[in-house]
Order: C-alpha cells, then structure tokens, then sequence
C-alpha cells in the first residue's frame, strides 16, 4: 500500500506545531497502525531527520498509553478499538490519512503527538480511590456481593484512563473518564463510606484541571474503545446530585 | 562473593512468622525520617510505594511510562493464585507451595515460596476491601478458576483483565498517598543509574524522559520494582518500554544477576506476521481446553487447513502427551510446536505456526456456547490477523513471555548490594526455572503489600545510616558518567537505526538462546552479541538532542544494555548444562525428548558478578537445600 500522512508535528510545548505531509510506500496490510509510523519513523532516522514522536507501549489495548486522533476519530473510529489494535487492512492504498494529538486544553502537547494527560492522574488523586490501608482487612468472603452490581462496577471499572473520551468530546469534557471511577466505587459496598466526599473532590479537581462540561452528545461512548456506556455519566450525575444535596463539597 | 540468603533457622511454616517477630522495627515517629525511593510502579512497585508510605516513610516513585497506572502489570489476563481454598477441594497453603515448587522444576528457594503462599491469602483480601471487582457468584461470593500446572481451582479474576483490575488497585492506593503528599511521583523518568556511597545504595540518578534533564535522588534505601527483560529478544509478549536497563546497571554496581537463562516462552501467541512485527500479542492459555493443536502430517502440505483430510491431520501434542493432551504444561507445548515447525510442518506465512482449532468444539457445544467462552479473544484475534476463526483454525506459535531470573536477593528482597531491594518479576526469588500461570500478579504483590515493608524497617533499624546526600562526590560522578553516556550515544551518528540492532540481537538471542539450545548454538551467540554491541557503539544513528522528549534517545540506551545483557543470559545457558523448566538444552534429554535435569550438579542459583568492562562475569553459586520436598521428575505424559 501508498499513502500519504499529514502528521502534527510540534518541537514542543511552547512552540506552535503545523501538518506536514509525509509519502509513505510498502505498507502491508498486517502491520498495525503503530507499525506503519514505526516504518516511517525508521526511514525518517535513517534520512537523519526526528521520528514523530508518539506514545505507545502495551501495544495490545490495554495500557491506554497510544492516543492518536486518525482521520479526526480518536484512535480511528472503528467500534471498540485503540490506536494500537487498528491494523492498516481497514484502509485503502491510495489513502490520505491525518494523524493528530488528542486536542483538549488540559491535555497540553508536549512533542509531535505526545500529550500530557497527567489531569486525568490528578483527578483520582482527588478521591478516586478507598482509603484502606495494607493489612487489618476483613476476609474477602465476608463481604458478598450480588453479581450484578459486581459486573456493572466491572463494566465502568474496564477505563484504560487513554483520554479518547475527551478527545471525541467538543467541550473537552472529562465527565465519561471521571463517571467510570465514580460508578465503579460508588456501585461496590466497598466504596460506600466515601461516596459523596469521593464525587464531589473528583468533580472539583475535573473542574480545576480545564475540561469541559458535558452536553451529553455522546461522541464520548462512540469513541472509548472499551465500550463505557454513557448510563455512567448519568449515574455521575446523580451521585453528584445527591452529594450537593447532603451538602458535601 | 558469599551469597548468605538469610533464610531464618525454624520450620517451615513457622519461618516467617518468627523472622517478623525477630526483625527490628522503626518506630512510628522515626519512619518519617526515612527516604524509600521506588522505581517502577507496576504490582510490586505501586503496592510497595504505597504501603511504605502508609507506614510513615517518605517516599519517591519513579516510572517512566506517562502515569503509574499504565505499567505493563496491566496486560496479565487470566488471574492471581491464592491458597483461600474457597472452593472446599483440597487446597491449602502447602499445596500452593508444593505446586509452585514442583511447576518451577525444583529451582526455586523453598522459604521464599512458602511464604508467598502464606501471604497469597492477605492479597485477596486486601484488593476486595479496595473495591478491585472480581468476578463473583449468584451467591455473592468469590468466583474461582482453575489454571495450568494446579488440580485445584484456586484463581481470582476480573474477566480476562486480572492484571487491570489488580493494578488499578494498587495505582489508587498510590494516588491516595500521592494526594496526600506522602509519595512523590516522577512520572516520564527513567532512572539511569544507582549511586552506591561507602558499599551502600544511597540513591539514583534519573533521566526525565521530557526535558532531558538528569537529577539526583538520594535516600536510605532504594527499591527497583521494574519487571522482566524479556525485551532482549526483541518481539515478545512485553510491552514496547520494558527494559533491563535498573537491574542491569544496578548489576554493574555490585547487585549480582541470577538465573538470566530461565526465560518463560508461552505456547499460544499471535504469530509473527512479517519483519514489520514490533510486539507478539498473547491469546489466554485457556483457549487450550476446547481448541486442539495440530499441523499436516506431510512436511510442506500447502493446502488450506479445510482441504486437509483428518487422516492427514497430526494433533501432535495428544500423541505425545496423550494424558494431558492439548493442556501440557507452557515449556513442553511451545517446545513440541517448535519441532513440528523445524521439520517443515508449520503452517501460515514462513512456516512459522500451528492450527489451534475450535472445529470439534463448535461441533460438540455449538457456536454460541464457543463464542460465549472464548469471544473476547476470539474478536481480538480478528482484529489482529484480520480471519475468522469459528470458520478457519486460529494460528499460533511460541512467544517470550516471562523472565524468572533477575537481580538476586535475600530472604528480605534485599540484593548483594546493600540498601538496594528489589521486587516482582525484576527479582529471581519465586518461580524457579519455571512460572506455573496466574502466580506473576501474586509475587508482584506479595512482595510490594506484604513482605518489603517488613523487611526494609529491618534494614533501617539495624544499618548504622549516614543521612545520605546529593551533594556527595559519588552522585557527582554517576551524573557526569550519564552524561557522558547520553553525549556519546547522540555523537556517533552511524549508519543503523537503534531497532536494527535490536532486532538483530533479538533474533540472535531467540534463533540461538531460545526454545531450545546447544552448546554450538550459544557460543555462537557468545560470538555474534559482542561483535554486534562493538557495531552498535560505532555505527548506530541516534536522531535529535538531548533537550527535548527524545524516544531514539530513550531506546538506544535500554538497546546498549540489552546489547550487554544478552550476552550474560546466553553465558548462563551455556553454563547450566541440564535442561530444566524454561531452559531446555538440546544435549541434555531423555530418549522420549522430555528436559533431563541434573540434581546433582545443577540444583544451584547460579549468580553472576560484574567484574569490569570486557571481563568475564564471576559465577556465584547458592545452592538450593530441599527440606520439605522430595525433587522429583515432573511427567505429564
């Protein structure tokens, strides 16, 4: 296959970036995505020019560390899938392919389309968690509980954190990433004792961090590739809801 | 080099609870005057970070991915062993022991696996209670499956994301301490190298992998949590980041290396697709209860897998193995899809794979009850090679998975050198020759919840400590030597891209060092590694500056020590002359070609000591003292 990419390339945060257009020939379509930048990159090192600089490691959609916006989709488009799963069959020789940074003011470019989405970090650190400590806990068993609300907590807790959700978003808004934590918690008996402290210190650090509010336009869910349904966003909202109700903030 | 492993005197099944009562504690006041620096946050070092800061030390954490919740602890996907016997059929703490001795080949300290299974029990605990979402029963209670090398079911999961889930865990746990600003979090660093002052660690030197700019650390004690190096052979099952680089140059500073040899090569991976391949993707090992393994029986049978008449069909690990069939153990799988692929039978692009076919499944349970198995991975199948497999069989071939050796270490996870601690798949501890499944995320854990912040306050409080500082001489010279290292990797300007040579060592290392090896193939390997490393430092071309995010940069350091490593694993491989667990040596089998291990001469940790540049490592030996177990033969025929 021949393609050409137009790639955002950016020497670094504080210098403005801009498209540039590479040929691109011998692409097979078995290789991934990630693959054909890596053929790219290597005829760019050998040429003596810098490689683009992209973020990737796992590999097998899992890590949520690629984050390539691919045609103006986060990581493609193709219905439940990273960057690093999308493989170059889903394209045609002859292809004009745009390859760009996640966009979102809170996730600053920090190279090429290397951003830097330590918001999202910060936002757990918030509350995102139980606080328990090492050791004293209760034996595994003597805590049941019912399997669905075991599986529904596991469908939102399956967030890799990769930020396609505020990619896709026009408002950049955080509120599907923050909404998978806070269902996963909020739906275990485990969480329970923190709940509304736990909402309300996310949202607030959500809030600090830059992102956008949500107009529940959905493109969020279209673009996660681990499915999480937009229902958590409402459930987001309702525990927030209530948390303002009992008066915690 | 005296390797004293300190395994405290007792029973066994005592051993840990009186080496607790007898260690030293640090009271709760004085902790806050302890420096602890973690590198890598994966299972080990994010429970260690964690938990250490919960006790009261001051704690910096570094890793080099963009957040600790992306390190590759997250891939695992099947599950973590724990003795809880929930399930009321015979498990118990022995037996979890017995079997991981027995599953890592008679290669393991047997104190060290003991407690691993005593502790294995809290680590369940401890993840319900911080809301990790196991898979669970109508009843409400805890689901459990059963896994290779185990006649018990003793496997906690989350779906086919243990590894997630059990991360996320210790991440939040982490980030609660973060928050709290009782650890510090270097994320995008990547330590470069450790400062030893007066024969202790005192510390390291980072490298932050956006601006480039080298720091200095120090600290009272140094932990490196930094996983395996199965990267050497370039296309593995690892993550694209995974390096050697901390242990190796730990290593170079007095930290010996044991076991590089025992390498864990897992049978069902995607094959290799072409020389474009940057990672080898894992298919879970459950796929081989209901798929069956088979090639043509004619060496260069081209026809397509449905023209293949069943009487030409050979399904050659139920002919071998016929009591185990399908599930032999990972070692003895991957090494029979070798053999039939080295006589010309394999099948797909370059010969290189081999059916794993779910025809007889669909026939017998039909589609649906196939698809709600195994669907998850029968779509991420598809997405990868793009084929349909409930029409075709899957292929699949052996990949680099697991490394069980790694820096060496006491009964207290600290190495030969002092102060230096290390945990998780970068020690060699707990699994021997060989890791039996869904005992990697119990390691990691036990090791970072449940033994280091014991065992670290023992170090503290029986060390006379001098307050390390940055402003000693020996930080001075371990940041210039990293300088040095960085100037003269971007001044060669050569011709070879860094990936060409590691591609290169990687197919030496798997072609020579791999499945299976002789003593001609490893020499020659012995040959090649050096005279490529000699190229690397002449003719390698390393793009852009050392000022700015620098991903060439990045990898040509962890690529110069791989190009160093690779020859210390083939050296041991060379010097263990008996085939045991993930080391089969083509000299050393029996008639029936099953791994020949030899007790007598070999029943040893094998560890090995730098002594300078361009010098022959020294061989260390700790021998291994079986008191409870028999060594017996593993059979699974």
């Amino acid at each position: 296959m021949n393609l050409t990419l137009k790639v955002w390339r950016q020497q670094d945060a504080q210098q403005p970036g801009r498209m540039v257009d590479y040929p691109v020939a011998g692409i097979i379509p078995d290789m991934s995505f990630l693959e054909m930048l890596d053929v790219v990159n290597e005829g760019l090192i050998a040429k003596g020019e810098e490689p683009i600089a992209f973020d990737s490691d796992c590999r097998e959609g899992i890590c949520g560390t690629c984050s390539l916006v691919i045609n103006g989709r986060a990581h493609g488009g193709q219905k439940g899938t990273t960057a690093c799963q999308l493989h170059m069959r889903h394209f045609q020789d002859g292809d004009t392919i745009t390859v760009e940074p996640w966009r979102a003011r809170a996730f600053p470019v920090l190279r090429d389309l290397v951003t830097d989405r330590g918001a999202f970090d910060r936002i757990i650190q918030a509350g995102g968690f139980v606080s328990v400590n090492t050791g004293g806990t209760p034996d595994a068993n003597a805590l049941p509980i019912a399997k669905v609300d075991s599986d529904l907590a596991m469908d939102a807790a399956a967030c890799i954190g990769c930020g396609a959700c505020v990619a896709a978003c026009k408002n950049a808004s955080a509120m599907l990433f923050v909404a998978a934590k806070v269902s996963h918690l909020s739906l275990l008996p485990q969480g329970q004792v923190e709940r509304e402290r736990r909402v309300s210190a996310m949202v607030a650090q959500m809030d600090a961090e830059g992102f956008g509010n949500c107009t529940v336009t959905g493109s969020c869910e279209a673009a996660c590739p681990k499915e999480i349904s937009l229902n958590f966003i409402a459930r987001l909202n309702r525990e927030y809801g209530v948390a303002l109700l009992k008066g915690v903030n | 080099m005296n390797l004293d492993s300190k395994i405290p005197a007792g029973p066994l099944a005592a051993k840990w609870d009186k080496h607790k009562f007898d260690m030293k504690l640090v009271n709760p006041a004085n902790k806050r005057k302890f420096d602890v620096i973690v590198v890598g946050s994966g299972l080990a070092g994010a429970s260690a970070a964690a938990t250490m800061a919960e006790l009261g030390y001051r704690v910096k954490c570094f890793c080099f991915q963009d957040s600790p919740r992306r390190a590759h602890s997250i891939a695992a996907q099947g599950g973590i062993n724990a003795a809880k016997s929930y399930q009321n059929d015979g498990d118990s703490v022995y037996r979890l022991f017995y079997d991981t001795i027995k599953g890592g080949d008679f290669r393991a300290r047997e104190a060290n696996v003991y407690r691993l299974a005593q502790v294995s029990v809290n680590i369940i605990d401890q993840c319900v209670a911080q809301g990790v979402p196991f898979a669970r029963e109508y009843g409400g209670l805890l689901s459990n499956r059963s896994f290779g090398g185990a006649q018990v079911s003793r496997t906690f999961y989350a779906r086919g994301q243990t590894g997630q889930q059990l991360l996320l865990g210790a991440y939040q746990a982490l980030s609660r301490q973060i928050g709290h600003g009782a650890v510090k979090m270097f994320p995008r660093t990547e330590m470069v190298d450790v400062v030893v002052i007066d024969g202790l660690a005192k510390g390291i030197v980072a490298r932050d992998l956006v601006t480039g700019e080298l720091s200095t650390h120090a600290a009272d004690a140094v932990v490196l949590a930094t996983g395996g190096y199965g990267n050497v052979f370039f296309l593995s099952t690892n993550a694209k980041g995974c390096n050697v680089t901390a242990t190796w140059r730990a290593y170079k500073k007095g930290a010996v290396f044991a076991n590089p040899c025992y390498t864990q090569i897992h049978p069902t991976c995607i094959p290799v697709s072409g020389d474009h391949q940057s990672k080898l993707t894992l298919m879970s090992e459950s796929l081989r209860n209901d798929g069956r393994v088979w090639v043509p029986k004619q060496k260069g049978d081209k026809r397509s897998s449905d023209q293949v008449p069943e009487a030409d069909r050979d399904y050659f690990l139920e002919r071998k193995y016929p009591s185990f069939g399908n599930l032999a153990p990972r070692d003895i799988s991957s090494r029979a899809a070798k053999e039939v692929c080295d006589e010309g039978r394999g099948v797909g692009p370059g010969g290189l794979g081999v059916y794993l076919d779910f025809a007889d499944a669909i026939k017998r349970l039909g589609e649906d009850t196939v698809r709600e198995r195994y669907g998850n991975l029968f779509d991420m199948y598809e997405k990868i090679t793009g084929e349909n497999a409930y029409r075709a069989p899957m292929r699949i071939y052996p990949a680099v998975h697991y490394t069980m050796g790694g820096s060496w270490v006491d009964y207290n996870l600290m190495s030969s050198l002092p102060g230096m601690f290390v945990i998780g798949e970068a020690n060699f501890s707990d699994h021997g020759a060989n890791r039996l499944g869904a005992s990697a995320l119990m390691q990691g854990l036990a090791d970072g919840y449940f033994i280091l912040p014991y065992t670290i306050g023992n170090y503290f409080a029986s060390t006379k400590q001098s307050k390390p500082n940055v402003n000693h001489p020996e930080f001075k010279k371990a940041l210039e030597s990293a300088q040095a290292m960085t100037k003269k990797l971007l001044s060669i300007q050569g011709k070879r891209t860094v990936t060409s040579f590691h591609r290169e060592l990687g197919k030496v290392m798997w072609e020579k060092c791999g499945m299976a090896r002789t003593a001609q193939s490893l020499q020659e390997a012995l040959k090649r590694i050096p005279e490529l490393r000699e190229e690397f430092w002449q003719n390698v071309k390393v793009t852009g500056e050392n000022n700015s995010l620098n991903q060439d940069l990045e990898a040509a350091g962890r690529v110069a020590d791989f190009l160093e490593f690779g020859e210390l694993l083939c050296r041991d491989a060379l010097m263990r002359e008996e085939s045991c667990g993930g080391h089969f040596r083509v000299e050393h089998q029996h008639p029936d070609g099953e791994a020949k291990r030899d007790d007598d001469n070999f029943a040893f940790v094998g560890a090995w000591e730098y002594q300078g540049p361009d010098k022959t490592p020294l061989l260390n030996k700790e021998p291994l003292v079986y008191d409870e177990v028999h060594m017996s033969t593993r059979s699974y025929k």
